[in-house]
C-alpha cells in the first residue's frame, strides 16, 4: 500500500507540485486580500454610524451564513445570467475559474476575518483610546495609529486560525476545474479509479497545514513581541 | 421568476434532503465523537495515541477531500471485496463522511469539557453512591455538555454548510436540485441565491434552537 503511493508521488510529482502551488497562491492572494479588506468592515462594524454598521454586519451574515460552494457557483455560474455583466469589464474576473475562485475565497474570509478584527477593535483598553485623543488625533489617526495596530494584536491569534481554515476552504476551488491540489488527485482518482492520489494529497494537506500553522504562531509572536506575558 | 416557482417542488424535496443529512450525520457525529473524546482521555496509551493522531490528521484535511476520500474509498473497497453485491447510496456515503468530520472536530471540544468538569462534583456523587454508569450520565455528561454546547453550535453551523459538498457526489440535496432548475431554465443566479437564502433560513432557526438548550443545559447556574 505505502509502495502504492510512493510510485503515485514518483510518477506525478510534478504535478501534484504544480497543483499545492496553486492552492498555495489561492491561500495567500486571498487570505492578504481578505485582510485587507476586513479591516474598513471592521472598522464600519463597529462605527457609531447605524447604516454603515448595519451594512457591514448584513455582509459579514451573508458570507458566513451560506455555504462556500453555493458563494463559487453565484460568483462563476451565476453572474453569467446577466447580459449587463457578461458585457462589462467584471466578465475579466468572473470568466475565468481561478479568479473567481480567487475572489469567493477572499470576500469569504473576509466577512470571517472582520469579526476578528471586530473583537479585536473591542479588545482594545480604553485608556489607549483616549490616550489617542489626549495625543490630538482625530478618528482616522488614532484607527490608523493606535486602535487597528492593537486590535491586529489582540486578533492575531484568530486571524492565524482563519488562514490555516483558508487552507482547507481553498479545496472547493476544484469543483469549478481549478487544478488546484485537490483538483490534481481528484483528476488522477478518475483515471485510475483508485482512492490513493486522494490519500496522498490528503498527507499533503497534513504537512502543510502542521507547517502554517507554525508560521502563524510565529506570526503572532512577532506581531505582539512588545507585549507584556 | 415563474421558472423558479414551476421548480418550488424540487427545491423543497431538496432542501428535505439536506436537513435530513444534517440531522442524521449530526447524531452519529455527536455519538462518534464522544466515543473518540473517552479514547482520548482513556488511561491506555493503545487507545489514547491512535486516536488522538487519527482526529488530527483529519483536522488537517479539506472536509471536501475527506468527503471524496470515505465516499469513493467505501464504494471502491465494497467493490473489491463483494463483487458490486453492496452499493451504497450517496446518502450513506454523506452520513459516512460528515459524521467522521464532525467527529473529529467535536471529540476535541468534548475532551476539553470533560476534563473542564470539576473534581468536587465527581466525588459529590462518588459519596452519593452513584456507580461509573451513573456517574456519567448524572454528573459527567451534563456537565460536559454546559460547556460544549457553544462550540457545538458553531460545529453544527458548519456541518449544515457542509451538506452541500456532498451534492459533488450525486446527492439530490438543495443544491443538486439548483444546479437541475438553473440549467435547464438557464437562470442559475435566481436558483443559487433561492438556495442561499434557506441555507441562510436554516442557520437562522437554529439559533434559537440552541439558545433554548443553553438555557436547559445552564438550569442551576448563574
Amino acid at each position: 500500500m505505502l509502495y502504492d503511493y510512493l510510485g503515485f508521488v514518483f510518477e506525478h510529482g510534478q504535478a501534484l507540485v504544480d497543483g499545492l502551488w496553486i492552492t498555495l497562491k489561492l491561500l495567500l492572494l486571498s487570505s492578504l486580500g481578505g485582510f485587507l479588506l476586513a479591516l474598513p468592515l471592521a472598522v464600519a462594524r463597529v462605527s457609531p454610524n447605524r447604516t454603515l454598521a448595519a451594512l457591514a454586519r448584513g455582509y459579514s451574515a451573508l458570507f458566513r451564513g451560506t455555504p462556500l460552494l453555493v458563494q463559487i457557483f453565484i460568483l462563476y455560474y451565476g453572474f453569467s445570467q446577466f447580459e449587463a455583466v457578461r458585457a462589462s469589464p467584471a466578465w475579466f474576473v468572473l470568466a475565468d475559474a481561478f479568479n473567481c475562485a480567487l475572489l469567493a475565497l477572499t470576500l469569504n474570509i473576509a466577512a470571517y476575518m472582520a469579526e476578528d478584527l471586530r473583537a479585536g477593535i473591542i479588545g482594545v483598553p480604553h485608556g489607549e483610546k483616549e490616550a489617542a485623543l489626549a495625543y490630538g488625533m482625530g478618528r482616522f489617526g488614532s484607527y490608523v495609529h493606535i486602535i487597528l495596530p492593537r486590535a491586529i494584536g489582540i486578533a492575531a491569534p484568530a486571524l492565524g486560525n482563519e488562514v490555516v481554515s483558508q487552507l482547507k476552504a481553498s479545496a472547493l476551488a476544484s469543483v469549478i476545474t481549478v487544478l488546484e491540489m485537490t483538483g490534481v488527485a481528484r483528476r488522477f482518482s478518475a483515471q485510475s479509479y483508485s482512492t490513493d492520489p486522494l490519500i496522498v494529497a490528503g498527507l499533503l494537506y497534513v504537512a502543510v497545514t502542521l507547517l502554517l500553522s507554525l508560521l502563524v504562531r510565529l506570526a503572532e509572536r512577532r506581531i505582539n513581541c512588545h507585549q507584556p506575558r | 421568476m415563474n421558472d423558479l416557482a414551476d421548480y418550488a417542488n424540487q427545491l423543497l424535496a431538496g432542501a428535505l434532503v439536506t436537513i435530513e443529512l444534517a440531522l442524521t450525520s449530526l447524531l452519529f457525529g455527536l455519538l462518534l465523537g464522544l466515543t473518540a473524546a473517552w479514547a482520548k482521555l482513556s488511561p491506555s496509551p493503545w487507545l489514547r495515541h491512535p486516536v488522538t493522531l487519527l482526529s488530527n490528521v483529519l483536522r488537517g484535511i479539506p472536509e471536501f477531500l475527506i468527503i471524496l476520500i470515505f465516499y469513493f474509498g467505501l464504494s471502491n473497497f465494497l467493490a473489491d471485496h463483494f463483487d458490486g453485491a453492496i452499493e451504497i447510496s450517496p446518502f450513506f456515503g454523506g452520513v459516512f463522511a460528515l459524521s467522521i468530520i464532525f467527529a473529529a472536530y467535536s471529540s476535541e471540544v468534548f475532551r476539553g469539557a470533560f476534563l473542564e468538569v470539576g473534581r468536587g462534583q465527581l466525588e459529590a456523587g462518588q459519596a452519593y453512591g452513584l456507580n461509573r454508569v451513573q456517574l456519567f450520565c448524572f454528573i459527567r455528561l451534563p456537565l460536559a455538555w454546559r460547556t460544549a454546547l457553544p462550540s457545538l453550535n458553531n460545529m453544527w453551523q458548519s456541518l449544515l454548510k457542509d451538506t452541500s459538498l456532498i451534492s459533488v457526489v450525486g446527492l439530490e440535496d438543495m443544491l443538486r436540485k439548483a444546479q437541475i432548475g438553473a440549467q435547464y431554465t438557464k437562470q442559475p443566479f435566481v436558483f443559487y441565491a433561492a438556495v442561499a437564502l434557506v441555507y441562510l433560513l436554516l442557520l437562522a432557526a437554529s439559533n434559537p434552537l440552541f439558545g433554548a438548550l443553553e438555557k436547559s443545559a445552564n438550569k442551576g447556574f448563574r
